[in-house]
């Protein structure tokens, strides 16, 4: 195949990418969009496998049928809970293979055409640095917040004195070392880069804690895409360039969306260390002596039935009980009853972007009663029930009212204007940002406490 | 004075001076001809490069802004199934015949690669396909 009918044809492939970004805008069109994205990467494979490179096809064979096999069955296996582990390991590995291709380009660089062994060009040897350091970075990075997430260590951010000045070190260090990389282009200093590119991520994303998951996994998203458009300059092939691009931007606008949800700056969330002060001290202070209004599933079932409207707000601890499908369930059980039930959800519910809706998409949700904060946050006022299920911080009313809080300054959806509210909740605890939540000692506050699935199973029982 | 034999000398002396420019000028032009390829090869396309890498990005950045926050976790899977084109690059080091060091990692990075590919469009087909409207 010729080198420009290839071009021509990655183009295309390019194309396909974006439009199925583009096909994301909604719901109706995102099958389609997804379809072209699989079209799009078989365009690029095959365009590969016909270019003059490539002549044995055996061992990418095997390659192919190995990880194809293994992607699928885990695509096919993984809870939607889990997701966000899911989509970190995936980045690891797009992080891996960056590295991989980097190291190839170095060993083999002719077969690149990006000059020989010993002598490779240098604007190459920048271009193929960089994309070696990023690859790095995001791997070991995804590596934490995989392990973080999946719980195979503590979501607990881990802080140690000192850390800013070494992290700071380390980068300044990474960059003398991509320098004596373009003068020498000696392999040790290859090595060298990739073991602390490795470090390097590791301890940027230790001290971040599970709250702030949500902004680290769309960064780590972002990093994989810049890392991909790094090996695309090294190798001078626009199609990995201009995909790269395109996940790189995609990653930094949802970290950058995240972070506006949660009132918080990018560079605060690196720095880490949040959820570590506070924590349970000033919540046990005032919990002692102040009056909190507890009710039963049937009391719940009685406001619910005799509402007019109801506004279900799911956070992440709904999703951690597994009770999307029994909330389902009462919601319907109040729609045959002519209630009228919308579904809220803030930015930051879940543990990635988007997470809630998919976790009541799964529970069978019509997309079109789930209402993001900016669509419904008016309708609170009007509302007969807000009904909070294992969400806290995201109703704590302290973001508007009290500057010294923590989370002063993070949008949050107006529960308390509804006329009751209703709070499932397993116990008093504060949520993740260690702050206690005032909304529990209004007098329109009804507190329901147990696990969310038995609660909404009994409540479907009462109303029965 | 000029007698055949010196003639003859000076004549071959030229002929070789001649041979010798016609060398020079030879390697002189095959070292410009390097030299611009090389000029191209480090200065002009690294500039269309980035032409192409700065354009992407602000489509990215205007397509990414239009996609629904509903559906910002497919997105998110989306991107990580389409960044893994970097099969692309491991396909060419994967691709010689022979096995070396090159090929090994062109190997890896070809499985890492494809369980991103396969694992991701999978996902995001599964995701997608639980979003339905109100029956």
């Amino acid at each position: 195949m010729s080198e420009s009918l290839s071009a021509l044809l990655y183009l295309v492939a390019a194309v396909c990418f974006i439009m199925a970004l583009r096909g994301l805008s909604s719901p109706d069109t995102a099958r389609a969009g997804n379809l072209y994205g699989i079209i799009g990467m078989a365009i690029a494979i095959l365009t590969t496998l016909a270019s003059p490179y490539v002549v044995s096809y055996w061992l990418i064979a095997v390659g192919l049928v190995i990880g194809g096999a293994v992607g699928a069955y885990i695509a096919r296996q993984i809870q939607m809970t889990a997701l966000p582990q899911l989509v970190a390991a995936f980045h690891s590995l797009v992080g891996l293979a960056a590295v991989c291709v980097a190291t190839a380009a170095f060993a083999a660089p002719e077969a690149y055409g990006i000059g020989m062994r010993g002598a490779i060009h240098p604007s190459s040897l920048i271009e193929m640095a960089i994309g070696l350091t990023i690859g790095a970075i995001t791997f070991s990075g995804s590596v934490v917040a995989f392990a973080k997430l999946q719980g195979v260590v503590s979501g607990r951010p881990l802080v140690f004195p000192g850390q800013h000045l070494i992290n700071l070190a380390l980068g300044i260090l990474l960059i003398a070392l991509i320098v004596l990389f373009v003068m020498t282009e000696a392999s040790s200093v290859f090595a060298l880069l990739v073991l602390l590119s490795l470090a390097f991520g590791f301890l940027l994303i230790v001290p971040i804690g599970g709250a702030d998951m949500p902004v680290v996994i769309s960064m780590l998203n972002s990093y994989s895409g810049w890392a991909a458009s790094g090996i695309g300059f090294t190798l001078s092939n626009s199609l990995l360039i201009i995909t790269g691009a395109l996940v790189g931007s995609s990653g930094a606008i949802l970290s950058y969306i995240m972070c506006k949800g949660m009132n918080r700056s990018i560079i605060n969330v690196i720095l880490g260390g949040f959820g570590t002060e506070g924590g349970a001290a000033p919540a046990a202070a005032g919990a002692g002596d102040r009056l909190v209004k507890s009710g039963s599933a049937e009391d719940a079932a009685f406001i619910l039935k005799n509402a007019s409207s109801v506004i279900i707000v799911p956070g992440y601890g709904m999703a951690v009980a597994q009770a999307q499908h029994a909330l389902r369930e009462m919601a319907d059980m109040l729609k045959k009853d002519g209630v009228k039930v919308s579904y809220a959800i803030h930015p930051v519910a879940g543990r990635m972007p988007g997470h809630m809706n998919v976790l009541l998409a799964e529970a069978n949700v019509p997309y079109d009663e789930v209402f993001e904060l900016d669509e419904i946050n008016r309708d609170f006022a009007s509302t007969d029930v807000a009904f909070v299920i294992g969400a806290n911080d995201v109703t704590n009313p302290a973001a508007k009212t009290d500057p010294t809080s923590p989370i002063y300054g993070m949008p949050i959806l107006d529960v308390e204007r509804a006329k009751t509210v209703l709070f499932v909740k397993r116990s008093m605890a504060s949520g993740y940002a260690g702050v206690e939540n005032e909304l529990f000692y209004r007098d329109n506050t009804m507190m329901l406490f147990g696990d969310a699935k038995k609660m909404c199973e009994e409540i479907v029982k009462a109303l029965d | 004075m000029a007698d055949p034999a010196s003639l003859a000398q000076r004549a071959g002396e030229l002929a070789g001076d001649a041979g010798a420019l016609a060398h020079n000028l030879d390697t002189l032009s095959q070292q410009l001809a390097l030299a611009t390829q090389q000029g191209v090869h480090a200065g002009t396309p690294f500039v269309f490069e980035l032409t192409v890498f700065v354009l992407a990005v602000f489509v990215g950045y205007y397509v990414v802004w239009r996609v629904t926050p509903a559906l910002h976790s497919p997105l998110m899977s989306v991107t990580n199934a389409v960044s893994s084109v970097i099969i692309v690059g491991a396909l060419i080091a994967a691709g010689p015949v022979g096995l070396s060091f090159s090929k090994l990692m062109g190997f890896v990075a070809v499985t890492l690669a494809a369980v991103n590919i396969f694992g991701g469009f999978i996902v995001t087909q599964r995701m997608l396909q639980m979003f339905q409207r109100k029956k």
